[in-house]
C-alpha cells in the first residue's frame, strides 16, 4: 500500500498542452504504471484532440466523467492556476496536485478560503498537495509531478518535504542503502498551501506499509512544530528530522511581522528543538538523514 | 519588494487613508520650496531608506522655520544613514520626504499580514505605537490585539471596532479608526501586499486619524498585475549582486561567509549551506540556479559568486533530476574556463547521468576537487580554504 496515490489512480493532467505539462506528462507516463494512470488532459481549446495519445477534455468535470478520474495535476502558468484548483474542487475530485510555481497568495488565500466554505456548507472536500511542490510517488506504481522517477525504489519508509532537491537527497541516500519507499510527498514551498507535513505524518500513520518516515522542513511558519506536536502524541513509527536554514539570515525571506505573528517559532534551530523534544530523531547533517533512519529500524 | 515611505502614503492616500501632507524631494532646495508649499510653522524632514528605525540614526528631524529645513535637509541628504536593519556600513539617503508637522495625541499601532498558519488575513493593532512591534510582542504581548479576516468577507465593522476599541481609541474618533482600518485592508488586498503597517497611527488633538509613517511589502508573485507599483522600485536600495543575479532567473542573497554555494532548489541550498557551517567554515552566499540550470546561468552564477572578494573558494551541489548531470557538468567546466577560476572548486553531483557528470570533470583538466556526499563536499572545500 502507500498513501494518497496507487498503480489503480486515475489522472487528469490540466496544463497538459503546455511546455511543462507535455515533458513531464510524458515522463510520468513511462514511469511504472503510467500509461494507465494518466487518462485525460484539460484544455478548453483543444477538447476532442489527444496530446502523447492522452485524450483532451474542455474541463475538468468532462475529464472526470468520461474516465472517472480522481486525482488531477496541474501545470498551468502562475496567473491561471488558482483557478484551475478551483476547477478541480468544484469537480469533486479526491485530490488536485498543483506543480505550478509563482502563484500569487492572494490568489492561492481565496482559493483555499472558497475550499474551506465549501466542506463547511457540506460539499465534497478535495485534497491539495502544493502549490509550488514537485508532486508525489509511490514508487514502482505511480509518478504524478516533476520528480526523478528512477532514483526511487518501491519499499516502508515514507518521506515528506517542502522543498524538491532535498525531498530527492533523502530519497537517493535511502535507496543507495538499500530502503525503499512507500511514498515521497513534496509538499511544497508556498506559505499558503493543502496538505501541510501533520496531514502527511497522519497519513504515513495510518499507512500499514510505512515503518518509519523522514520529515523535511525549513525556515518559516508553523507547520514543523505542530506536526511534531502531533507526532509526539499519536505517531507510532521513527522519524528522522531535519530542517534545513540554520544558516539562513533572519528577515531575508520572511518580514518581520510574520514572524511575530507566528510565534517566533520558525527558526530552524527552534522547529529542530521542538522535533527533538517531540520524540523525532534529528540531524544537523542532511547527509546522514537515511543512515540515521536505518539505525532506527 | 519593498517601497519608500513616500510611496506607501501615496499609496494609502490613494485608498483613502489619512496622512500628513507632504512632498518627495531629491535636493535641499527642493526642501525648502516644498516646506514653502506646505506653509504652517513646524516641518518634519525624513530620510527615505527602505530600513527602519531612521529616526534614532538621525534621518528624522523636526524644524521650526525655512531656515532649519535647509539646514536638516542639508544635513540629512546624502548622509550613510546606520540603522539596526542597515548593518553597520548604513544607507546613503538619495531621497527626503518634506511633510506638515502633526498634533500628536496619542500613537497606536496597525498592520495587516497574511497569515500561514489560519490561511486568513491577520489586522494586528496595538496601544503602543512608535515602537518596534517585536519588542511590544516580546514584553507585553497583552497589547496586541488580533483579528482574523476571511478574504471572502473582507474586513467587518464588528472585527475593526474590535480593534479599535481594544487600542483605547476614544469613543468619539472611534468611526474614524474603523473607517482607517477598512481601508488598510482594501488597500493590502488590492495591491497584492505581504505586509502593510502603520507606525504610528496618531490620534491627533481634534481627533483626526491619521498614518504618520507606513512601511509596505509586496508579493513578488503578484508584481505582473500591478505596474504602479513596479514603478516605485528603487534600485539603488536593493543589493547590486541580487539585482544582477536576479536578471538571470537566479536566486541569490550575499552573506559573510568565505565558501560560494552554487546548488540547485532552495531547501538543497539551505541545506548545503548549512552543511558548510557544520564543518568549520561559513557560507558566502545563497545561491538556488533553479531548475534549468544552462550554462549561460551556471556561468553568470560563478560571475556573481566571485564578485565578492571574501570569496576563497566554491562548493557547487547539484541533485540532477529531469536536469542532467552531464549538461551541468559541462556548464560548470565551460564557466571554469570564462571566468578563469582561482579559487578551490568542489563539485558533488548526484543523480540523472552522474557518472558521465564526473567523466567530464575529470576530463576537463580543470583542478576541480570532486565529491559523492554533502558532508564530504563540505569537508573537502572546508579544508581546501584553510
Amino acid at each position: 500500500m502507500s498513501i494518497l496515490i496507487n498503480k489503480d489512480t486515475k489522472v487528469i493532467t490540466q496544463g497538459i498542452t503546455g511546455k511543462t505539462g507535455q515533458f513531464h506528462t510524458e515522463k510520468c507516463i513511462e514511469y511504472a504504471n503510467g500509461k494507465n494512470c494518466f487518462v485525460a488532459g484539460v484544455n478548453p481549446k483543444k477538447a476532442g484532440e489527444k496530446v502523447l495519445d492522452v485524450p483532451i477534455f474542455g474541463s475538468v468535470k468532462d475529464a472526470k466523467e468520461a474516465t472517472g478520474a480522481t486525482v488531477s495535476v496541474i501545470y498551468v502558468p502562475p496567473a491561471g492556476a488558482a483557478d484551475a484548483i478551483w476547477e478541480a474542487c468544484e469537480a469533486d475530485l479526491d485530490l488536485a496536485i498543483c506543480i505550478t510555481e509563482g502563484i500569487p497568495v492572494r490568489d492561492m488565500l481565496v482559493v483555499r478560503n472558497k475550499m474551506k466554505q465549501k466542506v463547511a456548507a457540506g460539499g465534497k472536500e478535495t485534497l491539495l498537495l502544493g502549490p509550488n511542490c514537485p508532486g508525489l510517488i509511490t514508487p514502482d506504481e505511480i509518478k504524478i509531478g516533476i520528480m526523478p522517477g528512477h532514483i526511487h525504489r518501491k519499499g516502508r519508509i515514507g518521506v515528506v518535504s517542502r522543498s524538491g532537491t532535498l525531498t530527492y537527497e533523502a530519497v537517493a541516500q535511502l535507496t543507495e542503502i538499500g530502503l525503499g519507499q512507500s511514498s515521497a510527498v513534496g509538499i511544497g514551498g508556498d506559505p499558503i498551501n493543502g496538505l501541510k507535513h501533520i496531514d502527511v505524518m497522519r497519513m504515513f500513520n495510518d499507512d500499514p506499509d510505512t515503518d518509519a518516515v523522514i520529515m523535511i522542513g525549513e525556515i518559516g511558519g508553523p507547520d514543523e512544530a505542530e506536526a511534531a506536536m502531533w507526532c509526539k502524541e499519536n505517531m507510532k513509527k521513527p522519524i528522522v528530522g531535519f530542517i534545513a536554514g540554520v544558516t539562513a539570515p533572519a528577515g531575508k525571506r520572511m518580514g518581520h511581522a510574520g514572524a511575530l505573528i507566528s510565534g517566533g517559532a520558525d527558526t530552524a534551530d527552534a522547529k529542530l528543538a521542538i522535533m527533538e523534544e517531540c520524540g523525532f530523531t534529528v540531524t544537523r547533517n542532511p547527509s546522514e538523514m537515511a543512515k540515521l533512519l536505518k539505525a532506527l529500524l | 519588494m519593498k517601497i519608500h515611505e513616500y510611496q506607501a502614503k501615496e499609496l494609502l492616500r490613494k485608498f483613502g487613508v489619512v496622512t500628513p501632507r507632504g512632498f518627495h524631494c531629491v535636493s535641499v532646495d527642493g526642501a525648502v520650496k516644498a516646506a514653502e508649499e506646505l506653509g504652517g510653522k513646524v516641518w518634519v524632514v525624513k530620510a527615505q531608506i527602505h530600513a527602519g528605525g531612521r529616526g534614532k540614526g538621525g534621518g528624522v528631524k523636526l524644524a521650526r522655520s525655512l531656515d532649519e529645513v535647509r539646514q536638516h535637509a542639508s544635513d540629512i541628504l546624502g548622509m550613510q544613514l546606520v540603522t539596526h536593519q542597515t548593518g553597520p556600513e548604513g544607507q546613503k539617503v538619495r531621497n527626503l520626504l518634506i511633510e506638515e508637522g502633526a498634533d500628536i495625541k496619542k500613537e497606536y499601532y496597525v498592520a495587516a499580514l497574511t497569515d500561514r498558519a489560519t490561511q486568513k488575513v491577520a489586522l494586528m493593532a496595538s496601544s503602543e505605537g512608535g515602537m518596534d512591534i517585536e519588542e511590544v510582542a516580546h514584553s507585553t504581548p497583552e497589547k496586541i490585539i488580533k483579528v482574523f479576516v476571511d478574504p471572502l468577507v473582507g474586513l467587518t465593522d464588528e472585527q475593526a471596532l474590535e480593534l479599535a476599541k481594544g487600542i483605547g481609541v476614544p469613543e468619539g474618533s472611534l468611526d474614524k479608526a474603523v473607517d482607517a482600518f477598512r481601508k488598510l485592508y482594501t488597500c493590502y488586498m488590492e495591491t497584492d501586499a505581504s505586509l502593510a503597517e502603520i507606525n504610528p497611527l496618531i490620534l491627533e488633538g481634534n481627533g483626526n486619524i491619521k498614518a504618520l509613517d507606513a512601511k509596505f511589502n509586496f508579493d513578488s508573485n503578484a508584481l505582473y498585475r500591478h505596474p504602479e507599483i513596479v514603478d516605485f522600485r528603487d534600485f539603488d536600495e536593493e543589493d547590486a549582486d541580487e539585482i544582477e543575479a536576479s536578471k538571470f532567473d537566479l536566486a541569490y542573497i550575499s552573506l559573510d561567509g568565505n565558501i560560494g554555494c552554487l546548488v540547485n532548489g532552495a531547501g538543497l541550498a539551505m541545506a548545503t549551506m548549512d552543511t558548510i557551517k557544520l564543518f568549520g567554515a561559513e557560507p558566502a552566499n545563497f545561491l538556488d540556479v533553479g531548475g534549468g540550470a544552462t550554462t549561460e546561468k551556471v556561468t553568470e552564477a560563478f560571475k556573481i559568486m566571485l564578485k565578492n572578494p571574501k570569496v576563497k573558494g566554491i562548493l557547487v551541489n547539484i541533485f540532477g533530476g529531469i536536469m542532467r548531470c552531464d549538461t551541468i557538468a559541462t556548464g560548470v567546466v565551460a564557466a571554469a574556463k570564462e571566468v578563469h577560476l582561482s579559487v578551490p572548486l568542489v563539485v558533488r553531483m548526484k543523480g540523472t547521468n552522474e557518472d558521465l557528470g564526473k567523466k567530464i570533470l575529470a576530463e576537463s583538466g580543470l583542478p576541480i576537487i570532486t565529491a559523492d556526499t554533502m558532508a564530504e563536499a563540505a569537508t573537502k572545500i572546508v579544508a581546501a580554504v584553510k
